[in-house]
């Protein structure tokens, strides 16, 4: 186990223990564990193995038998339950916004039971839905059953970020959402993240996501024992016990394409460009003098619009505002290699744009690059067998 | 190096917007809303025309002549009015404070017990708990044992269990996703059961509302046996004195009320249920 600095500590969990009346074994037994202040923690387990009991445990959904929660060097476990959940922000899977409230109304919950005046509540409303990629103006004012599951999702989110707690708690809050869609509000999330820095308390049964999500993971078996609690690099690379390898599965080098994320890698930037503005003669002469098939078309901001092949530019009618194929394959820096390779898979050309947090182009990445990426990866992990056989082999020698 | 175009735009769009209706009206082409709203009073005015024309089309005998004048008439309706809005207003004050007190976890019970005085009151047959609470009262000596004030009790113990039973429901399927989210974000008990348990039950209650109400008018019929009057007693007298006219005026006047109020209540539910739901 890995284990954190006393200063840094967030949330610490001591002995903490959950006993159901009736129920021969406790349900939660003496978990311990230091969560680092700004980090996302991800507990993840088969189901029935305790996660979101110890989870529900911090915010005192669920009150524990016994043991302690310390929550920024505070002791928490006896304190009004009410107020300490107000400076927790909670996300479930079923989102569980309130229908009858409008969009506002639902993310101003909490701040007006705190008694925040209009003006504040309004400017935090306005701000959270920016932060978390949805126009104010368009959706404040709607129903929950007039938004997609996504953005119920991103609602849920903000909700949960009101009164901006320091920590929060997600249980399974991608659960529910299609693939596609999950795959995007988890980039979004760490996006956010990376500017919010809050302690984040991350439950899933999906080894994948946790992979992707979590500074840290708390691999758990029956009864919330820790079986391993550590940075994923070192929980894909030196599992710490049958459980952990069993649990990652096979393929624990094609799950570190979640680990390695897009702004890591090499990304090809000699791809012609060029703006929709210009003259459609510097388009063929870009697309000429470089190596490659087709010309990417951005627009004044710098957002890719679509590729152009030869054939598209060839005819005389050819307009750089219109023809080729709609650029759908876009990625942000923080997407990680299986993100990338997904969206290659799934997309109309074999390679993805990578942009930047406002959509503007930043290079473009092929199947090529993912496999160099991968093979630097298989190179790392070849190495660390090597050096764990060599340690073994002295281990013997030495007996 | 080679950028391979397909000639097909994978679907990968996040689901677009779904807009439903707002309301249950919203959807419906504007004639078929506007007869929504129409049709039962204007069937509600044909049935009291037709009727009245038919009554002024009868040689009536003095008896009837004397009974079917506006002031007593006018009276009955008014008295019929008054038992069955002062019961439906006690009953409301009565059986939804019940319905939430039965469905909090910590007093679950008491469930069965609430649950079981409502039946009770609604399988006696209304003649029955009219004669019961004339017992009681008579036993109690500062009840009176006849007028007004016996008729409501009846009335109430009688229209208890429809609004009892809706507001029970209609807090128990409120969505417990919603309450864990509640109470996550740290609003208390009373807090989750005022901003989201009771809005969200409201429909349903005032559902059970509407059955009381109509029950009570239906009811209301028979109080005249208390001597707090009423359109029971037009019908108690056309029946007694083989006066068809007087029966049918009370029988009609009755019926009619009861389809009215209906409507309205079905009115004031649309307009109480909250947008989004």
């Amino acid at each position: 186990m890995t284990d954190v600095e006393n200063s840094d500590v967030m949330i610490e969990l001591e002995d903490l223990t959950k006993m159901y009346p009736g129920q021969p074994v406790p349900a939660v037994d003496h978990v311990n564990m230091r969560i680092p202040r700004g980090e996302i923690v991800v507990l993840v387990g088969p189901s029935g193995c305790g996660k979101t009991t110890t989870m529900k445990m911090v915010n005192r959904l669920i009150e524990p038998t016994s043991g302690r929660i310390v929550l920024d060097g505070e002791d928490v476990t006896k304190v009004n339950a009410n107020q300490l959940r107000r400076r927790i922000g909670y996300v479930i899977q079923q989102i569980g916004l309130f229908p009858h409230q409008t969009i506002k109304q639902n993310i101003a919950t909490v701040p007006k039971v705190l008694g925040w005046d209009k003006d504040r509540i309004d400017h935090r409303v306005d701000e959270l839905l920016r932060t978390v990629g949805m126009d104010p103006e368009e959706f404040r004012d709607r129903y929950p059953k007039e938004l997609s599951g996504g953005q119920r999702q991103r609602v849920g989110v903000a909700r949960a970020m009101s009164v901006d707690p320091d920590v929060m708690l997600m249980d399974e809050p991608f659960g529910a959402i299609d693939p596609i869609t999950r795959e995007r509000l988890q980039n979004e999330f760490l996006r956010v993240q990376a500017e919010i820095r809050k302690t984040i308390i991350f439950v899933t049964h999906d080894i994948d996501e946790a992979i992707k999500m979590g500074d840290r993971i708390a691999i758990l078996q029956e009864q919330s024992h820790i079986a391993q609690f550590a940075p994923p690099e070192e929980i894909l690379t030196a599992p710490a016990n049958d459980f952990v390898a069993d649990f990652i599965g096979s393929g624990a080098s094609l799950k570190r394409l979640n680990l390695t994320r897009i702004r890591d890698i090499q990304l090809h930037a000699d791809a012609p460009v060029v703006d929709v503005n210009d003259d459609i003669t510097t388009a063929r002469q870009r697309l000429r003098d470089s190596d490659w098939t087709a010309l990417l078309v951005v627009d004044a901001e710098r957002r890719p619009q679509r590729w152009l092949r030869p054939t598209d530019l060839k005819r005389p009618s050819a307009d750089l505002h219109q023809g080729g194929l709609p650029v759908d394959a876009t990625v942000e820096p923080q997407a990680t290699l299986a993100d990338a390779l997904n969206e290659m898979i799934i997309s109309n050309a074999g390679c993805v744009v990578v942009t930047d947090g406002r959509g503007a182009y930043q290079g473009v990445a092929d199947i090529d690059t993912i496999m160099a990426s991968i093979r630097a990866m298989r190179a790392q992990v070849d190495e660390y067998y090597r050096a764990a056989k060599l340690l073994d082999i002295e281990g013997e020698v030495a007996v | 190096m080679a950028v391979d175009l397909v000639d097909d735009v994978a679907l990968k769009d996040e689901a677009a917007t779904q807009v439903s209706p707002r309301h249950r009206t919203q959807g419906l082409s504007p004639a078929r809303k506007v007869w929504r709203y129409v049709a039962m009073p204007l069937f509600l005015t044909i049935v009291l025309v037709g009727f009245y024309l038919y009554i002024s089309g009868q040689e009536l005998d003095t008896i009837e002549a004397r009974q079917l004048t506006r002031p007593i008439i006018q009276g009955r309706l008014t008295e019929h009015i008054y038992v069955s809005a002062i019961s439906t207003f006690f009953v409301v004050l009565l059986a939804v404070p019940l319905g939430i007190f039965a469905t909090r976890p910590s007093l679950q019970r008491f469930t069965p017990g609430i649950i079981g005085l409502g039946n009770f009151g609604q399988a006696i047959p209304s003649l029955g708990m009219l004669t019961i609470i004339n017992l009681f009262a008579l036993t109690v000596t500062w009840l009176p044992s006849t007028g007004t004030v016996p008729a409501v009790l009846a009335l109430v113990a009688y229209s208890t269990l429809p609004i009892l039973r809706n507001t029970m429901v209609g807090l128990r399927q409120v969505d417990p996703n919603l309450l864990e989210a509640g109470r996550g974000m740290g609003l208390s008990n009373f807090q989750v059961l005022r901003k989201i348990e009771m809005p969200l039950a409201v429909p349903v209650v005032l559902a059970g509302v509407r059955t009381a109400l109509v029950i009570n008018i239906g009811t209301a019929a028979l109080v005249f046996l208390y001597g707090a009057g009423g359109l029971g007693t037009l019908i108690f007298q056309g029946f007694q004195l083989r006066r068809e006219p007087i029966l049918l005026t009370g029988a009609v006047l009755t019926a009619t009320l009861a389809l009215l109020v209906d409507y309205l209540a079905g009115l004031v539910e649309e307009w109480l249920t909250p947008r989004g739901i």
